[in-house]
């Protein structure tokens, strides 16, 4: 049987504020544990939330980035249950009258599958502290640091139909929150994370079928293989006689397997209530036009607008412009060095290999846009030949320093002096003749890759210094000047 | 000294009669002395309140004191006073000594109050009697046999035993008014939003507000003066200029126009009691207030209202309780949910796990429609009905209560029965009207409270006209027998 | 409205409270006639009533995203019934 898989995501974007939604301690990442959770996030009794309006700020910036509703009157209502990680056994997040209504993004997988997503709504929301398993004499820690950082829940509707749409949809939506400088995108510290609601259903039925809902996935890559092991998992045990059960699994990316989370099976009844300590939070139009006027470039125009003023094709277009910190840093580059393509094909080449060996994000990549923009104009102005300008990078990313210094202090400038390349070309010829005779013997029309072989005595001899152009001209002038 | 107002004691302060440290050790001794009776305090705060009152004494000295400075209170014990125990009158909190001011607490310290201690309540204000206290019941001074009302219970009975000059309470359904009333001492509830909730262990968010109990409305209006004002620690605190209240209090009563709500006088209403209330109403006539009948149809809806909000909210508002950053934690927990049920069962006493359990059950999916939400039209309509009448005439007067206080122990295994004593009171929270008692006769030797209530933010009237049947009258100046 | 044993059973287990059985039947009795009481106004016709949430009907106020609020951990976990590292104790969480 043919099955077509069904997906909707519920995606937690921490937002950047500098203070907590309810209190003003600060959100900052890895401080020492409960040195950033004061009386209000401790819930110590008679302690009272006032909301952030940096948080209500951003959360309407995305609900306009999204072609959303804004909720013109937004009510926090509280979600009550028991668990150590939530102090005041309630959290405070909204349900009926959400900040942003429904809304839509587009997205586009890299085989060039196009599908528009709707968004069902977002919401503000606290986070929870974090439980710390190791062994304290058999118990758990709590730390309650990340306890009251605002959160926006972005849920979707069930559009997707592969795991490639839910991981394209996920970076869309991580591209939107970073370019509007709402979120830092931060996924390994947990700055957005992802539950995934996977059903399958045969081809051409129209109910869904029974869902599960796969928590807590904090990386592109592991959405795709949650979602794929999942969608194996659901098709092999209804092809064997099975049905799904509605419950929440685990993805463990270890053993590349979802498994069910048995504490979360207790049926909770979570008592939504409209939060009496905080007051329906109402916004006009003119606050949401001024925070209309604000926003930045968003993913699709800067799409739009790489492919048209730097001529990119829609795959290196969409690729640049996907994540806003490696746009900039894109951007930047061309300005330093004025080359698009050049520029396009580095940081998505040799840049990206780096970043991704090291695991390290664009921005706090060692070498600086200014500085692969110095080293591109090296290669433009033919200072140095592509080869020698990935070990000029290397050196810059281990050692630091500008293009000119490196090669400078290596003495890797290019030997464009043709005297003396033809000189080390006599060298060359001189030394063998049993290539040189095959030379001879060729095809004319052959000859061109014959070349290969004295192109790289060349630069052998040469330390890779010399220009290539200038040594293939000087080769094939010599040769067949033997030839005739 | 200890038949002084808070009024002739700053007054005393002033001109060197005596020092804020006499009169602060002239107290303490008296709470030693006297407070094993009464069971008022939960906690005397001694080093503190000789420390306040040296402080007092040199603000008098360095001509920096003002008009609240060196004056003796006591506190609630329901708001957190950093360094020292609020236990909110329960197992759950009493080993809990907060490491903050809250709101009121801060103004009266920044004011140069003194404080004597904190005072016994209902364990976390669920009751109307005192005798949910982990800490057991306070007693009411007029006779020992019987409750001093509640939830302020401690409260009241420690300024009518004149333990203390004066003391602030809180008010969820009743709970500062109805003591006043069976103490025989004047009590205030303030309009929701007048005075900041940060700091007060909340019962129920929507419902609570804090107010001034002393011997006479000049004292409360003393009191508020400190007390009211936008705190923007509290989102329901609302920003709005705060009027002194000790300015209007002798305005004339001149055409004042009284509502009385026939629903506050039938059956349910002691005779007894009625007639006080009227022989109240008839002085305010002679000043020249006007008096008409008026309806609040709603009347007796207010009691399910109440019963359903006030516990929804409070089993949400006590889940914090469980265990993990402060307050009892049950011994040997064997698993992460025997630590839950076990601290909350064992640190939380009858009527509060009860309120809890109708509140959980109250908001249950399938129950929220016909319980909360109802409840909350409900209490619109109530709203309205307040409204209606204000739009008439200028205060509503009635009784506080329906009968003088009731003997320990005998509505204990009756919540129902006990619930029916908050009738005329419960609906001010509801609409979240200001409204006070005023002592107003006695019934078999035991004190009767008349109750008024005025619009949102009239607190300057009611005072005024509380002030005016204290000059005209001596109930507020009786004392119980003994004392 | 009445409530049964289960009830009172499921109630104080959403509530985390743990009830002697001796106390069920008087629980149940208590909350049955409680929400007798309460049934009271389901007479009332409510239909296109606005529900009273804040007695003022007021919106909420905003907050400036500065922070206020210093380390005070070690003031703050004197009250803790169990810390360690800095951390709350609690019995192991099974996820």
């Amino acid at each position: 049987m043919e099955w077509e898989v069904v997906i909707g995501l519920e995606i937690h974007v921490q937002l950047s504020t500098t203070t907590k939604i309810f209190s003003g301690a600060s959100t900052a990442f890895g401080a020492e544990p409960n040195t950033q959770a004061c009386a209000v996030d401790l819930a110590l009794p008679g302690t009272l939330p006032v909301f952030n309006e940096n948080a209500l700020r951003m959360a309407v910036m995305f609900g306009l980035a999204v072609n959303a509703e804004i909720g013109k009157r937004s009510v926090f209502e509280r979600k009550n249950y028991f668990y150590p990680d939530l102090p005041k056994g309630y959290q405070t997040t909204q349900l009926a009258e959400p900040i942003v209504g429904p809304g839509f993004v587009d997205i586009e997988t890299e085989e060039g599958v196009q599908r528009r997503v709707r968004l069902h709504h977002a919401h503000l929301e606290e986070d929870a502290g974090k439980s710390l398993h190791e062994d304290f004499h058999g118990m758990s820690g709590i730390d309650l640091n990340r306890a009251g950082t605002p959160l926006v829940e972005i849920v979707s509707e069930p559009d997707m139909r592969s795991s490639k749409e839910a991981a394209a949809y996920a970076r869309k939506i991580h591209a939107i929150v970073t370019t509007l400088g709402i979120c830092d995108g931060n996924m390994a510290e947990g700055s957005m994370r992802c539950d995934c609601n996977v059903s399958v259903r045969p081809k051409g039925q129209e109910e869904y079928g029974t869902r599960t809902e796969l928590k807590n996935i904090n990386s592109f890559r592991f959405i795709e293989r949650a979602i794929d092991t999942e969608v194996a998992r659901q098709i092999d045990l209804i092809e064997d006689g099975g049905t799904v059960l509605q419950e929440t699994r685990l993805y463990d990316p270890d053993k590349n397997q979802t498994r069910s989370m048995r504490s979360k099976e207790d049926a909770n009844d979570y008592r939504y209530f409209p939060c009496p300590d905080l007051l329906p939070v109402v916004i006009d139009d003119s606050y949401i036009e001024a925070i209309r006027e604000t926003l930045p470039e968003l993913p699709d125009a800067r799409r739009a607008r790489f492919i048209e003023e730097y001529k990119l094709s829609d795959y290196d277009a969409g690729v640049l412009s996907g994540y806003s910190a490696q746009a900039d840093y894109y951007e930047a580059v061309v300005k330093a060095c004025g080359d698009t393509k050049l520029a396009a094909n580095w940081v998505m080449g040799e840049l990206a290999k780096y970043l991704n060996q090291n695991d390290t994000d664009i921005k706090q990549s060692p070498v600086s846009a200014d500085q692969l923009g110095g080293l591109l104009e090296r290669i433009k102005d033919d200072t140095i030949s592509g080869n020698i300008a990935k070990k000029v990078f290397e050196t810059m990313w281990t050692d630091g320093g500008s293009a000119d210094e490196i090669i400078e202090a290596k003495g890797l400038k290019q030997v464009t002096d043709t005297g003396a390349i033809e000189k080390i070309v006599d060298d060359v010829i001189a030394n063998a003749d049993k290539q040189v005779e095959q030379y001879k013997a060729a095809e004319p029309e052959k000859r061109g890759k014959m070349l290969g072989f004295f192109m790289g005595q060349v630069m052998k001899a040469t330390g890779g210094k010399a220009n290539p152009g200038a040594v293939t001209g000087i080769l094939k002038k010599k040769l067949d000047a033997l030839c005739d | 000294m200890f038949d002084k107002t808070l009024a002739e004691l700053a007054a005393g302060l002033r001109s060197g009669e005596f020092t804020s440290t006499e009169l602060t050790k002239a107290w303490l001794e008296r709470i030693k002395a006297e407070d094993s009776k009464y069971n008022s305090y939960i906690t005397v705060t001694e080093e503190e309140a000789l420390a306040q009152a040296k402080a007092a004494d040199e603000a008098f000295a360095a001509g920096t004191a003002g008009p609240f400075t060196g004056l003796p209170i006591a506190h609630k014990d329901l708001f957190c006073t950093q360094g020292v125990r609020t236990s909110c009158a329960s197992k759950m909190l009493d080993n809990f000594i907060s490491p903050y001011d809250g709101t009121m607490v801060a103004k009266f310290k920044q004011a140069g109050a003194v404080m004597l201690g904190k005072t016994n309540m209902d364990e976390f204000a669920m009751g109307g009697s005192n005798e949910s206290s982990y800490y057991g019941p306070a007693r009411n001074p007029w006779d020992t046999d019987r409750v001093p009302g509640g939830s302020s219970g401690g409260s009241g009975a420690a300024v009518a035993a004149r333990l203390a000059p004066a003391a602030t309470g809180s008010d969820t359904g009743g709970s500062i008014r109805q003591p006043a009333a069976l103490c025989g001492i004047t009590g205030l509830k303030p309009t929701y939003g007048r005075v900041s909730r940060y700091g007060m262990v909340a019962f129920a968010s929507s419902l609570d507000q804090i107010g001034p109990m002393a011997h006479t409305a000049e004292d409360c209006a003393l009191m508020l003066n400190v007390m009211a004002g936008f705190d923007p620690m509290d989102s329901t605190s609302v920003d709005r200029e705060v009027p002194d209240y000790t300015v209007t209090l002798n305005e004339p009563l001149t055409g004042l126009k009284i509502g009385l709500p026939k629903e506050y006088f039938t059956d349910t209403l002691d005779p007894q009691v009625a007639k006080k209330v009227r022989n109240a109403v008839a002085e305010f006539e002679k000043m020249g207030a006007t008096v008409k009948e008026v309806s609040l149809p709603r009347t007796e809806l207010s009691i399910p209202a109440y019963y359903i909000i006030a516990p929804a909210e409070a089993s949400s508002n006590l889940s914090r309780f469980d265990g993990v950053r402060y307050g009892y934690r049950c011994e040997d927990p064997k698993d992460l949910e025997d630590m839950y049920k076990r601290s909350r069962g064992e640190g939380f006493g009858e009527e509060v796990k009860r309120r809890i359990m109708v509140g959980t059950y109250a908001l249950c999916a399938g129950y929220y429609d016909a319980y909360y939400n109802k409840a909350q039209q409900i209490r619109r309509l109530i709203q309205q009905d307040f409204a209606k009448v204000l739009e008439e005439v200028d205060v509503i007067m009635a009784p506080t209560t329906p009968h003088p206080a009731f003997k320990l122990g005998e509505k204990n295994n009756d919540p129902v029965s006990m619930y029916m004593e908050d009738i005329y009171t419960l609906s001010l929270n509801l609409a979240g009207l200001p409204g006070m008692s005023v002592p107003c006769g006695l019934v078999n030797g035991l004190p009767v409270g008349l109750q008024i209530i005025g619009d949102h933010f009239a607190e300057a009237k009611l005072l005024n006209v509380a002030h005016q049947f204290q000059q005209a009258t001596d109930w507020h100046k009786q004392a119980p027998a003994g004392i | 409205m009445s409530l049964d044993r289960s009830d009172v059973e499921r109630i104080a287990h959403l509530a985390r409270l743990q009830i002697d059985e001796s106390d069920i039947p008087a629980y149940t009795e208590n909350l049955s006639n409680i929400l007798n009481l309460i049934d009271q106004m389901q007479q009332t016709d409510t239909s296109g009533v606005a529900p009273l949430a804040n007695p003022l009907d007021a919106v909420q106020r905003l907050r400036a995203d500065t922070v206020t609020e210093t380390n005070q951990r070690e003031a703050l976990q004197k009250a803790a019934p169990a810390v360690e590292d800095g951390l709350f104790l609690v019995p192991k969480v099974i996820e």
